[in-house]
């Protein structure tokens, strides 16, 4: 390390010049790529947000018609789905830290990683270009009949979430043989950061899930293209099997999403609080838990689709046990912070929005679990509140955190606190502002997914679409605060924030080989008190 | 790490982030497995599809394997099987020293894959001639079942997707083989030959199952 402060070399201006991004294998500048990506992506999904609920507004059309607010609608679903929260901590936040966390010097295939970003972008683009050929309407799930009948895109936008999908299994597969057989000497399995853990969990369900959203968007696309029928009634197949199929991979999906947003919160909370993690066992085991159930929960999306009763008994209850291990990691953080010296920064702030809008989140996920209850949201805005405060209350809250808590080390810079606390305040009101409303809505029965709604549910509309405005606000201030700290930020320590793992232990940036000495792990990784 | 090699007399440069050639090989080897539990789902999927339809219409899978030519994946499945055995024996060669061999043992397991695909090319031809196509495109006048046009969608989506994979297969052999040609692998690295090996075993494994669900069944 101290040979690189003196040369001032690091990961960032050891090679100069676009090609040397564009062909870097370091997993480093590899995970910054996908981060600017993802950002850009994610600006273009929350774009289609404020449209959508700019439209709901009112009632009646205002800025838009029916067919171009589904279309904004799948567009909003799909973009942020495939191209932001999927990818946006493994691919980000995992593709620079877990190296870093196991004491490696790189991912154990770092060609194969170049190639992931390459194959996620082109499907991205392929998606993207859908927007200006014939835009799909279909809404994200692709449900057939509706997706084998409609003129749009379908096969393009089809296509594209299949690459996008090979992006993913081959980022999983690479976290797995490099949690496997990269550790540094030392580093066992009960000594690797929980963030690790997590994307471990993660990277099994991606490697495991993927291939049958695989083939079923491919029987999907030989559908609309051969005619084949194994989804079409009318031909002799079924319609529903599509569904099977279809959650079979995304309801694992949305673990794809939360396990590491868990991860990272693992790591934050015990930072500051100050205070080796209560539980490391049960949370490094419940993410795994949480991996395991989730293969057998895909039927609870389908209670109304003409499942069998036994069927739905049985996944209502397999669906009400993802709450045991959730509810372990819950109770643990919970357990970390009591009696921790807790120092409210924004990476702080950010997780404990987490913990609060998680635990709103989960507890209305059990509500749906119940075939009573379900009957009657099904469909919903309760279902999409419920969806929102477990996907954006839950991982973009904890990617925010993570940003934030890494900034200083990714990008040697420190961002300005008083800004950053701002974009939290105006975020996290916001989300309560515009989600909260969507439960009252959706138990009034408002339905999703339509452009208009009786004059009953405006007032509560509205308020939902002024909330989202403050989210909209929130994340361009938290944008603008990184982007100024990368520019114009004071140097970072190599630890501002006395963490313990590994990446605290090199400079800010990290040098392009990450540790001049192999590290030799000897205690856990929050050695506190 | 060069000076290691030379040490262990070995030409191959692992990459930096390895400790040692044998650690190298045993990540490549993991990342190789992986893939292959994405390949098992991948078909799982389609298997599952076909259990649920079989179970529902037994009697129309049955006449609709009646339409195929047992003796012709019979050929088939012998043929991959030569080509599995044939490609461990190439790994065999490079493992124990004999590397000379390895190239010809790949020629004739590429050639297998071909001989595979002439003959899936025979047969599909004659169905499409006596118009078993799939879905809606299926035109053929003597069925017995008014679905049987599913059937034929479970074999060409099922033996196509195969298909592809013995020709991606065939074209990775086609690299290894040039490589070994070169003299590119020995006794201390053979990893790529090794991972295209367990690949096309894999696929072999898949038809293997084919062959009884599509043709033997009636």
């Amino acid at each position: 390390m101290a040979a690189h402060v003196q040369t001032g070399k690091n990961y960032i201006n050891e090679f100069a010049g676009l090609k040397s991004w564009l062909c870097s294998l370091d997993h480093k500048r590899i995970g910054v790529m996908y981060a600017i990506a993802v950002g850009i992506f994610f600006l273009v999904g929350g774009i289609f947000a404020l449209l959508l609920r700019t439209e709901l507004f009112s009632a009646g059309p205002t800025i838009m018609g029916a067919n171009t607010y589904n279309q904004v609608m799948t567009y909003h679903g799909a973009v942020m789905v495939f191209m932001v929260i999927i990818p946006g901590i493994p691919a980000v936040l995992g593709n620079f830290f877990l190296p870093l966390h196991i004491g490696a010097k790189d991912v154990a295939f770092p060609r194969l990683n170049l190639l992931s970003w390459y194959v996620f972008m082109a499907g991205s683009i392929l998606a993207i270009s859908t927007l200006f050929t014939s835009k799909i309407d279909t809404g994200w799930t692709f449900y057939t009949p509706y997706s084998i009948r409609t003129s749009t895109a379908t096969v393009t936008m089809v296509v594209a979430a299949f690459i996008m999908g090979i992006s993913s299994i081959l980022t999983g597969l690479n976290f797995i043989a490099t949690t496997h057989t990269l550790r540094a000497p030392g580093m066992t399995m009960g000594r690797i950061p929980l963030f690790v853990w997590a994307l471990y969990s993660t990277s099994i369900l991606q490697v495991l899930a993927t291939p049958v959203l695989g083939i079923t968007l491919l029987l999907l696309v030989a559908e609309r293209t051969l005619g084949i029928g194994i989804f079409d009634a009318a031909l002799g197949g079924d319609p529903v099997l599509f569904q099977h199929f279809f959650w079979f991979y995304s309801h694992p999906a949305v673990y794809i999403m939360i396990l590491p947003a868990m991860g990272i919160i693992s790591e934050v909370i015990t930072t500051f609080s100050r205070k080796t993690i209560f539980g490391y066992t049960a949370i490094a085991y419940s993410s795994l838990g949480i991996a395991a159930v989730s293969f057998f929960v895909w039927g609870h999306h389908m209670y109304v689709s003409g499942q069998s009763e036994i069927a739905n008994v049985i996944f209502s209850a397999l669906t009400i046990l993802v709450g045991v291990p959730t509810a372990i990691k819950m109770f643990n953080w919970t357990a970390t912070l009591y009696r921790g010296s807790i120092q409210f920064t924004t990476p702080m702030l950010y997780a404990l929005g987490f913990l609060f809008l998680f635990a709103i989140g989960g507890v209305t996920g059990i509500m749906l679990a119940l075939i009573g209850l379900d009957v009657h949201f099904h469909d919903t805005y309760f279902v999409v509140a419920h969806f929102h405060y477990v996907m954006v209350g839950g991982v973009l809250m904890a990617l925010m955190s993570g940003m934030f808590y890494w900034l200083p080390k990714m990008s040697g810079k420190m961002y300005q606190e008083s800004w950053a606390r701002i974009s939290f305040v105006f975020t996290f009101i916001g989300f309560n502002v515009t989600f909260f409303p969507q439960f009252i809505l959706g138990s009034m029965g408002m339905p999703r997914r339509y452009f208009d709604y009786l004059p009953m549910y405006e007032s509560l509309n509205r308020i939902s679409t002024i909330g989202s405005y403050m989210i909209g606000f929130g994340f361009v201030v938290g944008l603008i605060t990184v982007i100024r700290a990368i520019y114009s930020g004071p140097p970072a320590p190599a630890n501002p924030w006395g963490g313990k793992t590994l990446e605290w232990t090199v400079a800010s940036p990290p040098p392009h080989h990450n540790f001049d000495v192999e590290p030799v792990i000897t205690a856990g990784p929050y050695e506190y008190r | 790490m060069s000076t290691d090699n030379k040490a262990m007399g070995r030409k191959h440069h692992f990459a930096h982030h390895f400790r040692s050639a044998e650690h190298e090989y045993e990540s490549a080897k993991q990342g190789i497995w992986l893939f292959m539990a994405t390949e098992i789902l991948m078909f799982g999927a389609i298997f599952a599809a076909y259990a649920i339809f079989h179970s529902l219409y037994p009697s129309m899978f049955a006449e609709g394997a009646s339409h195929l030519d047992w003796r012709m994946g019979f050929i088939n499945t012998c043929v991959l099987l030569v080509s599995s055995w044939t490609m461990a024996m190439a790994i065999q060669s490079l493992q124990s020293g004999k590397g000379k061999n390895a190239a010809p043992y790949l020629i004739v397991t590429l050639l297998c894959g071909a001989g595979f695909m002439v003959i899936k090319y025979l047969e599909y031809t004659h169905k499409f001639h006596l118009g078993l196509y799939p879905g809606k495109w299926f035109t053929y006048e003597g069925a017995q079942h008014s679905n049987l046009a599913l059937y034929f969608s479970f074999y060409f989506v099922m033996s196509g997707l195969h298909g592809i994979h013995v020709l991606l297969g065939m074209g990775l052999i086609t690299w290894v083989l040039i490589r070994t040609m070169r003299g590119e692998f020995d006794e201390h690295y053979y990893t790529p030959v090794e991972g295209v090996g367990i690949f096309w075993h894999i696929i072999d494994l898949i038809w293997i199952y084919l062959f009884p669900i599509l043709y033997l069944i009636g």
